[in-house]
């Protein structure tokens, strides 16, 4: 079995992102970069898989300008054999990545590609389910359990109601929660170590798949403030004040 | 121009969000057609059908739409989306799941979790956990749209009757296969819809200690919610979960307990109209967004605050 794992390189999650004066977007310059929080999980659930025997290789694959090499790198370093880097300068959307990624599925023929729910940059929430869709395999989205079965895979996916218990044909599409497992970290060693493995690196606009963005984005701003509030120096002023000055209670 | 709203569902009954996602499109085209896809669900189609606004209802039953996988019904709505300029549905789980998935069959980029429509095309949408607001330009032909149902009105839901079309439900590709769910019972209201939602984070150091969140619950009929680390830490179910990756309230009375006011966690509630922190740490970035702040160990002002309660003598449902 070989396991795909898409990862993408975004703002630091504890980072206090900042909108551009000018509208154009928010400041990315020296700011910290972070590999996406569930694709961590992705690149941990694929190690372990591989660890347990089930699984032979174990690829990382990223889209985007130069640096986010660096998400493939800990990857590596956390156990992945191998990565793949898409060089794109401008920024996709879902459907362009989407139909990288098929492309390369289609060259590495994994049984599982993993992914994260969820990029916390642009808060999307498509990639997979897009890649499901275009390769025609079934997708378990938001997942915070994987069981790998005889030519099928069990995921416990989680939606509003509670959790639901979904068994896919492999190949499949998995897109992952933070609760599916705890990352590991890198060790130095294996951080200097993932510096041998091998990288490959291909250039998006020579896949010959259509990765033009559809949507312009006009204008990005800073959400409405909220006026800080009072400190109360006690329970029963707190209902007091709910009762009859917000008059909520 | 005309609109086509994918209904959510039990197959007995219909979502609430559903009302928020057919509001939503009612600011786009008043030619609004609902698919109700699953197994038996002709109540659910006939609830959509006293839906005002709503011109027609689609309604299709089969097994295989049962369980609302996105495997299965994306083959229906990609094939009846030729008559539609829009696909639009609700942002939370049912939505997410499957529209991404026809909209790349459609070709089409899709339009996530939009919060304002400017126009047919353009719409706002948060990015960055709600620290940014986006205004997107959409030029695709298709549209493929999900909304934060907090940020519509449910549109009314009786007087109505409209038409319900048979639709015949199209081929499966066979891929998944749904096992079972386990859903959360309570007699408390919804959380994406109440009026008054009391959160419970870490510092409530164990599921036991819940109950404390719970009895205030009971005594402002208020939705119980949770923060990341409550969840992970297996004090209380996934489905309580507030924030960028859980979900999003904006209740009249949002009382966050023993809750840090992490950027993840504001992302799901900062827009509550009253916003109340109960944390032992005056420093918590929690109390710079909400209205009512006590600092105070939660164990002892929440006995306090049930106390208090009781002495009211009434208390708004
Ligand atoms: C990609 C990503 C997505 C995330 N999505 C979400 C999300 O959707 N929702 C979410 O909530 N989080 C989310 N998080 C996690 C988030 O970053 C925080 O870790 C989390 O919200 C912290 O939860 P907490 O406030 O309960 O815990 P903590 O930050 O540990 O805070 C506990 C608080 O309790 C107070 N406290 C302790 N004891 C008492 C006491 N006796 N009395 C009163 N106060 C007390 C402390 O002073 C402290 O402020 C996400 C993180 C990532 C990386
Ligand atoms: N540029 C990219 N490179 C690699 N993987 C990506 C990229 N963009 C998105 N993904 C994957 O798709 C997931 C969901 O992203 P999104 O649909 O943007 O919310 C991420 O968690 C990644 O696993």
């Amino acid at each position: 079995m070989k396991i795909l794992v898409a990862v993408k390189r975004v703002i630091d999650y504890n980072v206090q992102v900042r909108v551009k004066e000018d509208g154009t977007g928010v400041h990315t310059e020296n700011v910290k970069m972070a590999t996406n929080p569930p694709d961590d999980n992705a690149v941990e659930e694929a190690v372990k898989i591989k660890e347990s025997g089930k699984a032979k290789e174990v690829i990382a694959v990223t889209i985007g300008e130069e640096k986010t090499q660096e998400t493939v790198r800990k990857a590596l370093a956390v156990g992945a054999d191998r990565g793949i880097h898409i060089k794109s300068d401008s920024y996709l959307e879902p459907l362009g990545v989407a139909k990288i990624l098929k492309k390369i599925v289609e060259k590495e023929k994994p049984d599982l590609v993993f992914m994260g729910k969820q990029a916390i940059d642009d808060d999307c929430n498509q990639t997979g389910q897009m890649l499901a869709a275009m390769l025609g395999w079934a997708q378990g989205t938001f997942i915070s359990k994987i069981e790998l079965k005889d030519k099928v895979i069990e995921v416990i996916r989680e939606v509003d109601e509670g959790l639901e218990t979904v068994e896919m044909n492999l190949p499949a599409v998995v897109t992952c929660d933070l609760r599916l497992n705890e990352p590991r970290y890198a060790s130095l060693p294996n951080i200097m170590k993932a510096k041998k493995k091998p990288l490959e690196q291909l250039i998006a606009k020579d896949l010959g798949v259509d990765i033009s963005n559809r949507i312009e984005q006009l204008k990005v701003e800073e959400p409405p403030k909220r006026k800080g509030g009072i400190k109360v120096s006690s329970v029963a002023e707190l209902v007091s004040k709910l009762k009859n000055e917000a008059k909520v209670i | 121009m005309s609109v086509l709203v994918i209904a959510e569902h039990d197959n007995s009954n219909l979502k609430v969000f559903t009302l928020n996602a057919i509001s939503a499109a009612s600011q786009i085209d008043a030619d609004i057609h609902v698919l109700v896809a699953g197994n038996k669900c002709e109540n659910a189609a006939k609830e959509v059908a006293a839906v005002p606004i709503v011109k027609k209802v689609l309604h299709s039953d089969s097994l295989n739409y049962e369980n609302y996988l996105a495997e299965n019904l994306t083959p229906l709505i990609v094939k009846l989306a030729e008559s539609y300029t829009h696909i639009i549905s609700s942002a939370n789980t049912f939505g997410k799941n499957f529209m991404p998935r026809v909209a790349a069959l459609l070709d089409t980029s899709q339009i996530s979790d939009i919060i304002k429509i400017n126009s047919a095309d353009t719409f706002i949408r948060p990015i960055y956990a709600g620290n940014a607001f986006a205004t997107v330009k959409s030029n695709d032909k298709k549209k493929c749209v999900t909304i934060r149902p907090t940020s519509f009105d449910p549109a009314p839901n009786s007087g109505g009757s409209s038409s319900i079309e048979k639709i015949e439900p199209i081929d499966i590709p066979n891929v998944s296969k749904f096992i079972k769910r386990e859903e959360a019972k309570t007699e408390r209201p919804e959380l994406g819809t109440a009026r008054v939602v009391i959160s419970g984070g870490r510092g409530l150091q164990s599921g036991e200690n819940f109950k404390l969140i719970n009895a205030i619950a009971d005594k402002l009929n208020a939705a119980v919610g949770a923060s990341r680390a409550a969840v992970d830490a297996g004090y209380i179910s996934n489905d309580h979960q507030v924030g960028q990756t859980g979900k999003v309230v904006v209740p009249e009375l949002y009382i966050a307990v023993g809750i840090s006011g992490a950027i993840q966690h504001l992302a799901g509630m900062k827009e509550s109209k009253v916003i109340v922190a109960i944390n032992k740490d005056g420093e918590a970035p929690i109390f710079s967004i909400a209205d009512y702040g006590l600092e105070a160990d939660l164990f002892e002002a929440l006995p306090q605050f049930l106390e208090e309660l009781n002495k009211l003598n009434t208390i708004q449902k």
